[in-house]
């Protein structure tokens, strides 16, 4: 099963790499994580896609407890929660293309943030899937250039992850 | 009044409350080393190599529960020391060791011995620190020290630049940190451990397996208190030895690959397991398919990591062990149920049968010495009452088959991570801590080799340590695995080229004697002991083929041994 983790852990030189670490030294594996620091500047939020049986997530997530500079986590799986993910996509946009390209665009609710007279370049936000999806609707020869933020996820309601 | 980094080092470790250290000099902690000449409070042991530093403190912690602490030089210095960092970090060893490290300015710069400590020691600590300004010096200390001995007990590095150890500032050691991100459980949880209970005096075959959590949580009291109170059968793992007092007739042994035959049968066939301060490793549990099938588990550990990582328990208890069983031994107490005698009677029916095929039997005939003998003989001479080392192999497998622990600490191998070369270090930070006690070294005359250096130790600082070589001219473990598992083809296990170990130890200034017959074990062993203020280096020659027995072969159950 595929579980988003979001973790808050003190902000300091080398916390990363021990969630890094982590997860290679034990094997586990990470498909998409992104950090940045949060509302207090002492702390960042993490978030890390991970997939693995129902003893494997256990594990990873105490694993994670265990480190020292976790200071809390929650499993975002748990519970209902909002998944988001941003990507920008550069795609060769030329002559009658440009109208086609424009239109997919659209469907999927994205904006065109830049434009030359040979590209345009796409920001959409969703869930991982939906991301997918818009990779799947174009044209695979056009795609310049891809860049996933990996995904980032909130709880819904009343369910926080804070201190 | 200001004091520079290096005088707070010397001042914060005073206050800790630390009386002697372990290491070895270099540039980067030229500043420490002049603090540490200036006062007599601390004791610098001086050590021949940095991996031996680290498993004297080791040592010294396993023996006696307090912090090891070490301080070694930057670049080399610390990765000379990640051996022994990696060793108490497998058994949870509470150590602190402090590495020099490159100025500031130069981190990062490939400068003269430089490399990344906290990089490279990440994954073998429990935590680790880089002290980027002096202000923090102190505070710093203060965590790994409370980080290391707090919880379940594990290493700390702190990574120390060489100009925060000059630069000054007002010194004040904290008396108690608290971190937002680290809040060790204490107490277990009272339902769990009113579920294990009832579970516990319902077992028709109830087995205690327990580990050394034991040992690490100052437990053995309250486990002792809770098996006698119950009856159950107890069975160590090989880091738990001395939890529960060998000589007593509910112990059946160590469990695992080189158990006994009684306590693995006991395992297979029990209904209701407690593990208590154990970690189900792939040693003891052999293959885990078919591990305890017919057991409901309870699983108390200080660790929550530990419980259902290998195998899935039916009550876990997270908490101090020390304290979920004295609050089990209170609530027995206080209820009026016991366990059933008669199933509990036909239990230990079961039990002496198995006992009964003395597994650890061995050739006493025999016109070579058998290193079985050299054990038993040991366990005799020294009353039963002597701290042991060992090292890794076979040796280390027949001390603990054959000296009988009845007390904690007293039993000092590097079961996790299983590095040859722990047992001579680590018997120096024992006696270092136990001045008067006889500290006995079990190796081979491989392990021996790899940290022989630390006999000119020994010499500088009179430690009258007595050292078992049970040579068989073989890296034994080895060479029985490949009899067994590669028709004996015996690549690179013959140890050619031996040193004259008595003339070795001679030459340290020590004591060497050579035994090779089975005759003289006995006096030979009585000799040593007597010579009390000494260094004996006691050589046998013992015989080259014998094999470890009992064993689970690989992808074997508990239930599947193979015995002599
Ligand atoms: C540092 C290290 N290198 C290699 C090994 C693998 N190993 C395990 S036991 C063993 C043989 C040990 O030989 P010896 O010390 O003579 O003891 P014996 O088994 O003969 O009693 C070896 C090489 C190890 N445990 N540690």
């Amino acid at each position: 099963m595929r579980h988003i983790i979001s973790i808050l852990m003190e902000n300091e030189a080398g916390a990363l790499s021990r969630v890094a670490g982590l997860f290679s030294a034990r094997g586990y594996n990470i498909e998409s994580l992104t950090v940045a620091p949060t509302e207090d500047p002492s702390l960042s939020r993490m978030t890390l896609v991970t997939r693995g049986t129902d003893e494997i997530i256990e594990q990873i997530t105490k694993q994670l407890n265990k480190l020292i500079d976790v200071v809390k986590l929650m499993d975002m799986t748990d519970g209902p929660h909002i998944e988001r993910e941003m990507m920008l996509t550069k795609v060769r946009a030329e002559a009658h293309g440009r109208e086609e390209l424009k239109r997919v665009s659209d469907i999927f609710r994205g904006r065109i943030i830049d434009v030359t007279d040979k590209t345009y370049t796409i920001e959409l936000t969703g869930t991982g899937d939906k991301l997918d999806a818009f990779l799947l609707a174009l044209d695979r020869a056009l795609i310049i250039e891809v860049v996933r933020s990996g995904v980032s996820g909130i709880a819904r309601g009343e369910r926080a992850l804070k201190l | 009044m200001e004091l520079t980094g290096a005088e707070i080092f010397v001042h914060s470790l005073r206050d800790e409350g630390v009386d002697i250290i372990f290491g070895y000099p270099g540039g980067a902690v030229l500043h420490i080393y002049d603090a540490l000449y200036n006062q007599d409070k601390i004791q610098h042991i001086l050590t021949r190599h940095e991996q031996g530093a680290t498993h004297a403190a080791d040592g010294y912690a396993r023996s006696t529960g307090k912090p090891g602490v070490v301080l070694v030089t930057s670049g080399p210095g610390a990765t000379n020391a990640v051996t022994g960092i990696a060793t108490a970090y497998m058994d949870s060893v509470p150590l602190v060791v402090f590495t020099g490290q490159v100025p500031t300015h130069l981190i990062g710069n490939d400068a003269f011995q430089e490399a990344d400590n906290i990089g490279i020691t990440r994954p073998c600590v429990k935590h680790n620190f880089l002290v980027k300004d002096v202000r923090d010096l102190a505070e710093t200390i203060k965590k790994a020290f409370y980080v290391a001995t707090t919880g379940r007990p594990g290493p700390v590095v702190v990574d120390i630049p060489k100009d925060i150890t000059a630069q000054k500032t007002e010194y004040h050691y904290p008396d108690k940190v608290s971190m937002r991100s680290y809040n060790p459980v204490h107490v277990g949880h009272a339902g769990q451990i009113k579920r294990a209970i009832k579970l516990m005096l319902k077992a028709k075959r109830p087995m205690l397996y327990t580990g050394g959590g034991v040992i690490l949580g100052n437990a053995a009291g309250s486990l002792t208190e809770l098996a006698r109170l119950l009856g159950f059968p107890v069975t160590n793992t090989l880091m738990g030895l001395g939890a529960y007092p060998a000589t007593d007739r509910q112990f059946v042994g160590m469990l695992g690959m080189h158990g006994t035959y009684e306590a693995n049968m006991a395992m297979h066939h029990c209904d209701v397991l407690i593990a208590i301060g154990a970690r189900f490793d792939d040693r003891v549990t052999g293959n885990i398919e078919k591990f305890c099938p017919n057991a409901r588990i309870v699983h108390v550990d200080i660790d929550p990591s530990s419980i259902s990582k290998n195998v899935k328990v039916d009550v876990p208890i997270v908490g101090c062990v020390d304290n979920v069983l004295k609050a089990m031994v209170k609530l027995i107490k206080g209820s009026k149920q016991r366990p059933d005698e008669t199933t509990l009677k036909d239990w230990w029916q079961q039990i002496e049968d198995w006992r009964s095929k003395d597994c650890l039997k061995y050739d006493r005939d025999s016109d070579l010495i058998k290193p079985q003998y050299v054990l038993d003989t040991l366990y005799k001479v020294t009353n039963g009452d002597a701290f042991v080392t060992s090292d890794v192999g076979q040796h280390q497998m027949w001390a603990a088959q054959f000296y009988k622990f009845d007390k904690p600490r007293r039993w000092i191998n590097s079961g996790g991570l299983g590095t040859m070369g722990f047992g001579l270090p680590a018997a120096m930070g024992v006696q270092l801590a136990h001045r008067d006690e006889t500290v006995v070294c079990v190796t081979g005359e491989g392990s021996i080799q790899m940290c022989i250096q630390e006999l000119s130790t020994c010499n500088q600082y009179a430690l009258p340590l007595k050292i078992v070589n049970l040579n068989n001219r073989y890296l034994g473990m080895v060479r029985q695995w490949q009899e067994f598992f590669y028709q004996g083809r015996y690549a690179m296990s013959y140890m050619e080229s031996l040193p004259d170990f008595v003339k070795l130890a001679e030459s340290y200034g020590h004591v060497g004697m050579q035994i090779d017959k089975p005759g003289d074990v006995e006096s030979a062993l009585k000799e040593a002991m007597a010579l009390k203020d000494r260094l004996v280096f006691m050589d046998f020659i013992t015989d080259q083929a014998e094999n470890v027995y009992p064993m689970i072969p690989a992808g074997g159950g508990q239930n599947e041994m193979i015995l002599v």
